[in-house]
């Protein structure tokens, strides 16, 4: 019995090799955003002077959070010490790899010398919180590959706990680490806030986890099984409280810029008037990233395993929503202009004192893309390779 | 979904995936290792002097609107010939007009890198490509920049621009080059051969003196002697970042 439902969980050969045939291609299309990138230069994006992080960022920060966030699944099973968590641990752990390798694939390549990220690991300032995030990321990759082994070796699980422990610090520290790149900018007027830290602490158990039952419930609806009640109600739950405390820290965020008489412009700016910004803000975060995938999973029998649709629905909604924030965040905030002179109207031939415009090329997509692709490439990977998918101790 | 048994390990496979489990991890930690070593590696600034602190006076109230003397000519200078839309061009110097809407004062000035004492640019480089010259000078090594942009999220001044398209004709004395930031040097090459920046030339040869250049560290300098005797502004002065140009009839 054990064995069958083992090996029903595989992937039929077939299937493996046309997603990661499908994969491969995504992975593709980035290269060849980068190359092309690379070829011309940024002239061929939509990134100028003013807004210098455009669309690749966006899809890079996303991954390097949601990487952070998918292995509170392994950690509150290892640390936590819940069995239908610990479970998922292995991958959990695969997630993590996978969508670090993600985002910092769409990181480096969107440098504007890529070839020179050697220099990046030979060269290093101690005052950069960059500079701490090149360790941070390598620290995980490291840490977390440690934690698989121990989860899939059974020798080394008696190191189990203690790896869970180090990969549940690390991963607050590296959170922390990318929500400090923008909390210390005080150039721009979106940025330089200590609650940037903690709120990507929060969004990144939102993001993590939403990611994490879309791959599951994707997985299990294929394969016909369905996940244990009990195991989906905690899942179901657990991701509506980090939902609900995401929306709450985006709230204070926005609720003490607002306070502060120098930051109104610019919250009117994203929350009132500021066009596409609004609408994503509104609409695509505050509405179909958070409130309706809220209703989604609070509502009576949300629970209940039948429900597998509705909640993979939900949680494809916050990974939605998570898009249409930081696009808002990374975006918005750098089209809003510098205020060198405040109270007085500026102009000049650099777009002072002027919101400025962004729109992404089609190459910033691509290279996006190619980064999910290659998380994507490493998920169905290492779940054929090492059998990953979820044995609960019921089956 | 076809179904094979899977209890047994394979040996070759798991032989594989571990000569690849540390490979992978091999890459991945290495630089994080290295790094660490070549810390100290590069002494900044040598072999410039620290008694010295070149800085810039710029009078607004003698910049003419409509003239972009100091422009032209460090775009000449410098050979920033960029064919690109103005928002993708490099300007390491740009016109600025205020206008005070409560007293309908407009004025006119320059900005550019303010070289700063305490740089944000500095601060946030990853591999220290952005460095302050002993004599306060803030450059980029060329060598170093990995195009990060980093540095343009923390420049309060929006005073550096990046590279977005091949160059060509470029100065040799001032290299360039695509994907990598950069921003006014002050002229570096020129004044350590003892010159000064060419938009200060140009100012005066227009007839507005509209920047005064020295060494602020210099009691007997012009400059040094007017920051003594005239109020002036540092932009952005909440910041505390002390910038080496100074501003006055703002």
């Amino acid at each position: 019995m054990f064995a069958r439902l083992q090996s029903s969980a595989r992937f039929e050969s077939r299937a493996f090799w046309t997603l990661l045939a499908f994969g491969g291609l995504l992975v593709l299309t980035g290269l060849l955003a980068a190359h092309h990138m690379e070829e011309h230069g940024h002239v061929v994006t939509g990134m100028n002077n003013q807004v210098v992080w455009g669309l690749p960022h966006v899809f890079a920060i996303f991954m390097i959070v949601a990487a952070s966030g998918v292995l509170n699944v392994a950690s509150v099973g290892s640390v936590f010490g819940q069995k239908a968590y610990k479970a998922r641990g292995p991958l959990s752990a695969l997630m993590s790899i996978a969508l670090l390798a993600g985002g910092l694939m769409v990181l480096l390549l969107d440098l504007g010398r890529p070839e020179r990220v050697i220099v990046a690991a030979t060269h290093y300032n101690p005052s950069s919180v960059f500079a701490w995030n090149v360790v941070l990321y390598s620290g995980l990759f490291g840490i977390v590959g440690v934690y698989l082994w121990t989860m899939l070796e059974r020798r080394m699980a008696p190191w189990s706990a203690p790896a869970g422990v180090a990969a549940f610090v690390w991963r607050f520290v590296l959170t922390t680490g990318t929500g400090s790149i923008f909390g210390f900018l005080v150039a721009r007027q979106a940025y330089q806030s200590a609650i940037l830290a903690p709120m990507f602490i929060v969004l990144s158990l939102a993001w993590g986890l939403a990611l994490f039952l879309v791959v599951q419930l994707t997985v299990y609806l294929w394969n016909g099984r369905e996940v244990p009640h009990e195991t989906q109600r905690r899942m179901v739950r657990l991701l509506a409280v980090f939902v609900a405390s995401s929306l709450y820290f985006v709230a204070v965020y926005h609720g003490t810029n607002l306070y502060w008489a120098k930051q109104s412009a610019f919250e009117r700016f994203i929350l009132v008037d500021g066009g596409d910004f609004t609408t994503l803000f509104w609409g695509g975060y505050v509405l179909f990233g958070s409130v309706v995938p809220l209703v989604l999973l609070l509502r009576p029998g949300a629970d209940n395993a039948t429900c597998s649709r509705s909640m993979l629905l939900a949680s494809a909604l916050v990974v939605f929503g998570a898009f249409a924030l930081l696009y808002v965040f990374i975006i918005g905030a750098q089209v809003w202009p510098l205020d060198l002179f405040p109270g007085h109207v500026v102009s000049s031939s650099f777009m002072d004192g002027q919101i400025d415009r962004y729109v992404p090329s089609i190459w910033e997509a691509m290279l996006g893309v190619g980064g999910l692709g290659a998380a994507f490439v490493l998920m169905v990977l290492g779940i054929r390779v090492f059998n990953l998918l979820p044995h609960d101790p019921a089956e | 979904m076809s179904q094979q048994p899977s209890d047994q390990p394979d040996p070759t496979r798991r032989g594989a995936l571990g000569v690849a489990a540390a490979a992978v991890a091999g890459v991945a930690i290495a630089p994080g290792i290295h790094l660490i070593e070549v810390a100290q590696a590069r002494p900044a600034g040598e072999p410039a002097s620290k008694s010295v602190r070149w800085g810039m006076l710029i009078d607004a109230s003698r910049c003419e609107s409509g003239c972009d003397a100091c422009v032209s000519a460090c775009n000449r200078e410098n050979a920033l010939n960029s064919a690109v839309e103005p928002r993708q061009k490099p300007q390491w110097i740009r016109k600025i007009t205020l206008h005070e809407v409560k007293t309908d004062r407009k004025v006119n000035l320059p900005m550019m890198c303010q070289h700063c004492a305490e740089p944000p640019c500095v601060d946030v480089c990853p591999t220290g490509a952005s460095f302050k010259r002993a004599d306060g000078l803030v450059l980029v090594d060329r060598h170093l920049c990995i195009g990060c942009r980093y540095c343009m999220m923390a420049c309060p001044y929006k005073a550096r621009s990046f590279v977005h398209e091949p160059l060509t004709a470029q100065n040799p004395a001032v290299p360039r080059g695509k994907g990598c930031v950069e921003s006014c040097t002050m002229c570096v090459h020129r004044i350590d051969q003892g010159g000064t920046p060419a938009c200060v030339e140009a100012c005066a040869r227009e007839g507005h003196a509209a920047i005064l250049f020295g060494d602020l560290n210099d009691p007997n300098s012009a400059i040094a002697r007017k920051v003594h005797d005239v109020a002036t502004t540092q932009v952005r002065a909440d910041l505390r970042l002390d910038p080496g140009v100074r501003y006055q009839g703002l």
